[in-house]
């Protein structure tokens, strides 16, 4: 992590430089585009891989920016995908306000559920997110008059984007819309994490108490960015709803919680970019193992994560950025 | 036009992972082979591996490729992702497997997009065949061997009844269907009550029903502990046949379940498409083929589903000849009839769905170990959702 030392001039100053776009990032969204030509047969688990990427983003955003230990964010992704999947049910398929919608009503969970968040710190806050995410999914098996219950929710109908780009079998439509809605993720969360806010965000991470002390309100911090993170969360769950028309209890579980935590302490946390690469990283191991191996996969991605934190213990990221940082 | 012109090109790329395949039939099958429900998904894939072992791996002249793809759960986006792949990537000509109703709905658009065979080997839920035109089962619904149950309880004698089931869909569905067919034919249930689906204490259930004082407790929870620990808080409060008959489905007292329940177990009553120890040279065939592939593990629902899945599949294809268009093996697939180590079984020429034999069987003593002995056979029984408004 660059400390703010380095920054000799103003605070200002020193965030623009950190926003500028550099050549790693540039270079990485022009290898998005490759599946399109090189893997077309790929393009379904890319899709699913950018959904989850935008899921690991907004774990990002309150994890590794502003200390929220979370285990039960898969709440807000579930939410988006059932606020997704019900309005189409509702006679409105528009996949884009379907997407706007969704966010929102994730947001507007996020900003209720908050409140509680912020009273609590570390081991307490792993029960309440772990609580909350329970509770949310034992509400949607209850009701399953609305949504459907174990079975699923039957009766997605999403309309073709801008009407006229069908979801296709092959899965260009899927991994386009999934890949622009990434890309606006992105950007969205780039400027958050180096803005005065983002900044702000740290310092509660690294001392709580002292934010008071500079004046700093940390519990409006803290809510402003769960509140954020929810929607993004909930935008990435009406995504995978939209692009399969498909809505399960599985987007609620405790399971997918957990996985998006392991895809980003894989991949590096506090990095926006480590998100991304450990969704990668996980989603395509997965793909090939349990392509290879049905019934025993998990085992090799048990070894895979040991082996990849054993040497990297800041992620993927956090070990090249290391190596980088040493050959210089 | 550059839309038309990659599809284009992305059905070549499609048709290129096919042409090879020319003198095989790749059969692409989507279950839960790992997580919580992995057992099912294994015993299916048993029950297939079984039924190529049995008749070869080759049908009309080509050669029968399996590839097996997990779902690790009830995922409908996974399964639909995996059905994606396996169309267009792996250029498979059939979708097969289905353990969990949310894979099978998943997956539903995709063999109707890509006009693929589609055959369902558990699923139980009755509407996963409305889902596609190209969707054949061969396992059982949950209303198939409830509703018919419900009639023939009345009629064996009971009059009035108390459900308990498991608070999620199957044990709604099941709740749904006895108890239609119950009151249909004239009885009354006196109370209905939900327990959760994972680690409940039976005993203040049990108690409630007690109360009731019912004639008969109707039952379904999901299979595991459950079974011993209901047997156990049944007896503790005398509600044992033949003073209170007690009703289910299959899952309550297959093998495993009774060997937990013990003397518990006796005189219960369950309802199912699929028995063990049916006396019959067929099924007697089957479960020593089984176990002995399986290291003694006896076959069950999910195991026949798919050996009976794999039986349709090769059936469809040598009336087809080999052609393997999802059109022709459904068409092919409309009204097939034929012997199955469960009993008579045939497809539903207007629902795609099975058509079969519903076993009403009781728990007795049999050369000192406890079997599912069957009392009552109601032939030719079809879901009886389909058509009717939901």
């Amino acid at each position: 992590m660059t400390t703010v030392s380095q920054a000799a001039t103003d605070p200002h100053s020193w965030l623009r430089g950190q926003s500028r776009w550099s050549y790693f990032e540039i270079a990485f969204w022009v290898i998005a585009l490759l599946p399109f030509y090189f893997f077309p047969t790929y393009l379904t688990l890319a899709s699913q891989i950018a959904i989850t990427a935008l899921f690991a983003i907004s774990v990002d955003l309150v994890l590794g920016y502003a200390g929220i230990i979370t285990l039960g964010h898969a709440m807000f992704f579930g939410l988006g995908a059932y606020a997704a999947g019900l309005i189409t049910k509702a006679g409105w398929g528009e996949p884009l306000t379907g997407l706007v919608f969704a966010g929102a009503f994730a947001a507007l969970i996020g900003f209720l559920t908050s409140f509680i968040i912020v009273r609590v710190r570390h081991l307490a806050l792993i029960m309440i997110t772990l609580g909350l995410g329970f509770l949310t999914l034992e509400l949607a098996n209850a009701m399953s008059w609305l949504t459907g219950g174990a079975d699923g929710l039957r009766g997605v109908d999403v309309w073709p984007i801008f009407g006229w780009f069908e979801f296709d079998l092959w899965g260009y439509t899927a991994y386009s819309y999934s890949l622009i809605v990434l890309f606006l993720g992105v950007v969205a969360a780039r400027r958050i994490v180096h803005s005065a806010f983002g900044l702000s965000l740290r310092g509660v991470r690294e001392n709580l108490t002292r934010m008071p002390a500079i004046g700093s309100p940390y519990r409006f911090h803290l809510q402003k960015i769960y509140t954020i993170s929810a929607a993004l969360a909930g935008v990435a769950g009406a995504l995978l709803t939209q692009t399969t028309e498909t809505v399960s209890l599985e987007t609620l579980s405790f399971q997918r919680s957990a996985d998006i935590v392991v895809m980003l302490i894989l991949g590096g946390t506090g990095r926006l970019y480590g998100g991304i690469i450990g969704a990668i990283i996980f989603m395509v191991a997965r793909d090939q193992l349990s392509g290879m191996n049905p019934q025993y996969w998990y085992f090799w991605i048990g070894l895979l994560l040991m082996a990849v934190i054993l040497v990297m213990p800041n992620g993927i990221l956090g070990g090249l950025s290391r190596l980088a940082g040493r050959r210089s | 036009m550059v839309k038309k012109i990659v599809v284009a090109l992305a059905m070549g790329f499609g048709l290129a992972g096919g042409a090879n395949a020319q003198e095989t039939v790749k059969i692409g099958v989507i279950v839960p082979y790992s997580g919580p429900f992995a057992d099912a998904g294994n015993q299916l894939d048993a029950g297939i591996e079984l039924y190529i072992q049995q008749h070869g791996d080759e049908v009309a002249g080509k050669k029968i490729e399996i590839i097996r793809k997990d779902t690790g759960g009830p995922s409908p986006d996974v399964a639909k992702r995996l059905a994606q792949e396996l169309v267009v990537r792996d250029g498979v000509d059939i979708l097969a497997g289905f353990a969990l109703t949310p894979e099978a709905l998943g997956a539903a658009d995709v063999a109707t997009q890509a006009e693929k065979l589609m055959v369902v080997m558990n699923a139980a839920t009755s509407v996963v065949t409305e889902m596609s035109p190209y969707i054949v089962r061969t396992s059982v619904t949950i209303p198939q061997v409830n509703y018919p149950f419900g009639k023939w309880a009345y009629e064996s004698g009971v009059t009035q009844a108390y459900t308990l089931v498991a608070d999620y869909g199957p044990g709604h569905d099941a709740e749904q269907s006895f108890a239609r067919g119950f009151t249909e034919a004239g009885g009354e249930i006196i109370g209905a009550d939900n327990t959760p689906v994972a680690n409940p204490d039976f005993s203040a259930y049990v108690q409630r029903v007690r109360g009731a004082d019912p004639e008969a407790v109707y039952i379904f929870i999901p299979g595991g502990a459950q079974p011993a620990a209901i047997g156990k808080a049944l007896a503790e409060r005398g509600l044992t046949p033949p003073d209170t008959k007690i009703f289910g489905q299959g899952e309550l007292t297959h093998p495993e379940a009774l060997e937990s329940m013990g003397e518990n177990a006796l005189g219960i009553i369950t309802t199912f498409h699929y028995t063990l120890e049916r006396d019959d040279p067929l099924n007697n065939e089957f479960v020593e083929a089984y176990r002995e592939a399986n290291d003694g593990r006896s076959p069950d629902l999910f195991s026949i589903g798919g050996y009976d899945g794999m039986h349709l599949i090769y059936e469809a294809l040598k009336e087809t000849e080999g052609d393997t268009s999802g059109d022709a093996l459904v068409e092919a697939a409309k009204g097939m009839s034929w012997d199955s180590p469960r009993g008579p079984m045939s497809i539903d020429p207007e629902t795609r769905d099975v058509v079969q034999t519903v076993y009403i069987r009781e728990v007795q003593e049999v050369d000192g170990v406890l079997q599912n002995v069957i009392i009552d056979e109601i032939p030719n029984v079809k879901d009886p959702l389909h058509g009717a408004d939901e």
